[in-house]
């Protein structure tokens, strides 16, 4: 058993203050999920926090612990190293509730860039014709496709905080993974969307986004290649 | 107060959810998905190991009969075997539509999908995208949905009643977390897709959102349901955590160790080994340990080791990658060079609202609930007997997703909502929910309450059952039905009162839990997933019926109907 303070941002929805809780750690190896749940058992059940699933492959419980985003149920105690934790809900997002934020803008981005597979309607409901595709056509995008949509590149992107069209990293990533699929026949009509200002001309590369992501997904790196394919005016980045 | 009008209203939004709503917006009719979820975080995204369809019969010399035929077995001779003949013939095609909107299945260097073989299944017939298969599947279909303007999304809105009258469906009432506000929804078809109930256990591979609550309110609109003693445990989840680590694992050549290094599968299930079915794995794994033969862990639990250290590093990097994560991050080891400490979790559902085999979902005589369908883990069609199959389930929610969905927009057209019977629920569950935010007095925490059903539980509907035990459960169970009406809600507020939902949560499942404890009794035989210790045999002649629960005067009622069995004669069940 260990004590460990956490101090939690919290909101009802007319004032914002911080409180601090005393919990019991098991052990080391607990994540912060862990302990808040353990807090809401405990002491505070009004304390709002979203989560779901606990091994990080939901996305629901992105928050800011000691300064920086990310997923409370893959934050484990040990890693932390400090007796004292701080909790914030995630920035650049309007707080629902304590930890509970807002992510529909995040979600109206996403939708914006067209993230399916765009071809003739026909072919996906119609017939039964295999696509196929080869394993080198799908490590194009692999690592790209693993985005848990938890708003966590969003919280950390710095352009995103100061500019509110700016489609962002996580929307600009959906755009390069769904476009550098061999299925895909939607890089044209992509490009209209992603090729302006509030798209991937915006981003400062500051790579925040690609420091926090949960998944290692790069969201950077995606924008980058969106930027060369547009350059080279390619057939699909 | 607001009531929206729709063609069909899907409740939930996992795989099958949104498969029905896919399916019911291509036949033009308007939807409206109401979900407890925000965004694409529905269970099905945990989903691990891949979906069960026979792609390519040639390649594997499978069929479609063979598939439903080890689904019957698997499920031990309790499968309507209908409905795996149904889910046999249509998986394919939800294959070859998740491709087609984007799901990165694995593929061999021929471009044809490669193939993993699972737990009962007699082929290698199990399509995968690495070992995050409900992932991919669940993020490309809540982004095709998001294209449709015809499917509106109605995210963290708890649905708190179903509407049925006279027989037929006509809405739902919901809790809109974000807002603090009841909502209304009026529409001529229904689908109930809320998945299962894993969290009435204290060991679960279910998330904390899957909770069961709409098995218990769906016996209060006067649905049945059906099977529910059944519950799977599976095999391997992560000790202490409880986090699955997919059936994948043994399917790509993984042990299962005692203690003492032995492959302990030997002396249960002699030819398939660590791939027999789950209830037959999760059964031996807790007989090891009560002979003493498992590792204890700090936290006390008992456990055996899953071993992967003699299969090809690179291959379970590139195959079983959330495995390695999982049990680095969650267990603090390297299963490249150390055992996996896994024990059975409380995995899955077979029995639900009781349907048809289109999936309409019936009342306690068999009468369809006019307008109303259900899917997926929600649902009880048959498909699973007494034990689900691994990869089975994506398939089923596929397969009886779009089945329901188009059957729920073909039976809306030309039928209006009927908003003012829809506003009338709401009006009544506003007075009821208020109450419950008024209520004054009562020291019980619903989080109290809920530690207690999980412990309860494990006791009297656990991997091994008898009598005794499942009388005590019932008992204790009847005193928390009593407490909850003290339950004291803390938070004063209506937006986001997770409490609040916990306490209409809490409502559904003390329901449910009775209906899994009461099948847990009266079931004199070991079938499947329900294994008694006092009758460890099949007993066809008696038991080969399936359970039927409803509510009569507030009270959990239970008979029996007869199992449709149309082609194969039950058998021994050896693996």
């Amino acid at each position: 058993m260990k004590s460990v303070v956490i101090k939690v941002k919290r909101y009802d929805g007319k004032k914002t203050w911080w409180q601090e809780y005393k919990v019991e750690a098991p052990s080391e190896k607990v994540s912060v999920l862990d302990l808040l749940v353990k807090v809401k058992e405990e002491q505070d059940p009004t304390l709002a926090v979203r989560y779901s699933c606990r091994m990080a492959i939901c996305g629901s419980c992105g928050m800011v612990i000691n300064g920086v985003p990310r997923l409370a149920c893959q934050t484990l105690l040990s890693e932390l190293k400090a007796e004292f934790i701080t909790v914030e809900p995630m920035w650049n997002h309007k707080v629902i509730k304590d930890l509970v934020v807002d992510l529909e803008p995040d979600f109206e981005k996403v939708k914006k860039v067209k993230p399916y597979i765009i071809r003739d309607i026909k072919e996906i409901y119609e017939t039964d014709k295999e696509f196929g595709q080869k394993p080198e056509e799908l490590d194009k995008y692999y690592n790209f496709a693993y985005c848990i949509q938890c708003g966590l590149c969003m919280s950390a992107c710095p352009v995103v905080a100061t500019h509110e069209r700016f489609l962002g990293p996580m929307a600009l990533n959906a755009g390069y993974r769904w476009s550098a699929d061999s299925r895909d026949q939607g890089w044209k009509e992509r490009v209209k969307i992603i090729d302006a200002e509030e798209g991937v001309w915006a981003c400062h590369l500051a790579y925040t986004c690609s420091a926090v992501c949960p998944r290692g997904v790069d969201p950077g790196f995606s924008i980058q290649l969106l930027k060369a394919a547009m350059l080279r005016k390619a057939k699909r980045p | 107060m607001e009531v929206l009008e729709y063609d069909v209203v899907v409740v939930g939004s996992g795989l099958a959810g949104l498969r029905a709503a896919v399916a019911a917006a291509l036949r033009g009719a308007a939807v409206a998905v109401v979900t407890k979820v925000a965004g694409p975080r529905s269970h099905s995204i945990s989903a691990e190991g891949g979906m069960a369809a026979v792609v390519h019969p040639n390649k594997t010399g499978d069929s479609y009969e063979l598939h439903a035929y080890d689904t019957v077995k698997g499920g031990d001779f309790l499968v309507d075997q209908e409905a795996a003949i149904t889910l046999a013939y249509e998986a394919p095609k939800e294959v070859h539509f998740l491709d087609s909107i984007g799901v990165p299945w694995n593929k061999d260097p021929d471009g044809t999908f490669s193939l993993r073989q699972f737990g009962g299944m007699s082929k290698p017939r199990t399509v995968f995208a690495k070992d995050k298969t409900g992932f991919y599947i669940m993020s490309a279909i809540y982004k095709h949905v998001k294209g449709f303007s015809n499917i509106h999304l109605y995210e963290e809105h708890l649905v708190t009643r179903l509407v049925v009258k006279g027989g037929a469906f006509h809405g739902v009432v919901a809790y809109d977390m974000r807002r603090g506000e009841l909502r209304g929804f009026a529409a001529p078809a229904g689908v109930v897709a809320t998945g299962g109930g894993g969290r009435m256990y204290r060991l679960t591979t279910m998330g904390f959102l899957n909770t069961g609550e709409m098995y218990g309110y769906a016996m209060r609109a006067g649905l049945a349901l059906r099977d529910m003693e059944f519950v799977q445990w599976h095999p391997t989840a992560l000790v202490p955590a409880g986090v699955l680590i997919s059936e994948a694992a043994r399917a790509e050549g993984a042990y299962l160790v005692n203690r003492h290094g032995e492959r302990f599968m030997k002396r249960y299930a002699p030819e398939r080994m660590e791939l027999a079915p789950r209830d037959v794995v999760s059964r031996a794994i807790y007989l090891e340990c009560l002979k003493g033969n498992g590792f204890v862990h700090e936290s006390g639990l008992c456990y055996v080791g899953l071993d992967i250290r003699h299969l090809d590093p690179e291959r379970v990097k590139q195959r079983l990658p959330l495995l390695l994560e999982l049990s680095k991050t969650y267990a603090g080891v390297n299963p490249l060079n150390e055992l996996i400490p896994v024990r059975p979790a409380v995995h899955y559902f077979m029995g639900g609202i009781m349907t048809d085999i289109e999936g309409r979902a019936l009342d306690r005589d068999g009468n369809w609930v006019r307008g109303l369908w259900a899917a997926g883990e929600a649902a009880s069609t048959g498909v699973h007997g007494a034990n689900r199959l691994g990869s089975n389930s994506l398939a089923e929610c596929a397969v009886w997703g779009r089945l329901a969905g188009e059957a729920a927009a073909a039976y809306a057209r030309g039928r209006r909502p009927a908003g003012e019977l829809v506003a009338e629920a709401v009006k009544a569950e506003e007075e009821r929910i208020n109450g419950l935010l008024r209520r004054e007095g009562g020291g019980e925490s619903v989080r109290g309450l809920l530690k207690e059903l999980q412990n309860l539980m494990e006791g009297g509907g656990g991997i091994v059952r008898s009598e005794r035990a499942s009388v005590e459960a019932l008992k204790k169970l009847t005193d928390l039905r009593g407490r909850l009406n003290n339950v004291r809600i803390s938070d004063g507020g209506r937006i986001y009162n997770m409490e609040l939902r916990e306490v209409l949560e809490l409502e559904g499942m003390l329901l449910a839990a009775e209906t899994v404890l009461l099948g847990a009794l009266l079931r004199q035989e070991s079938r499947g997933a329900h294994y008694r210790v006092d009758f460890q045999n099949r007993d066809d002649r008696r038991w080969l019926v399936h359970s039927v629960y409803f509510l009569y005067g507030g009270n959990v009622m239970t008979k029996q109907r007869p199992v449709n069995v149309t082609r194969w004669m039950p058998e021994a069940r050896r693996y």
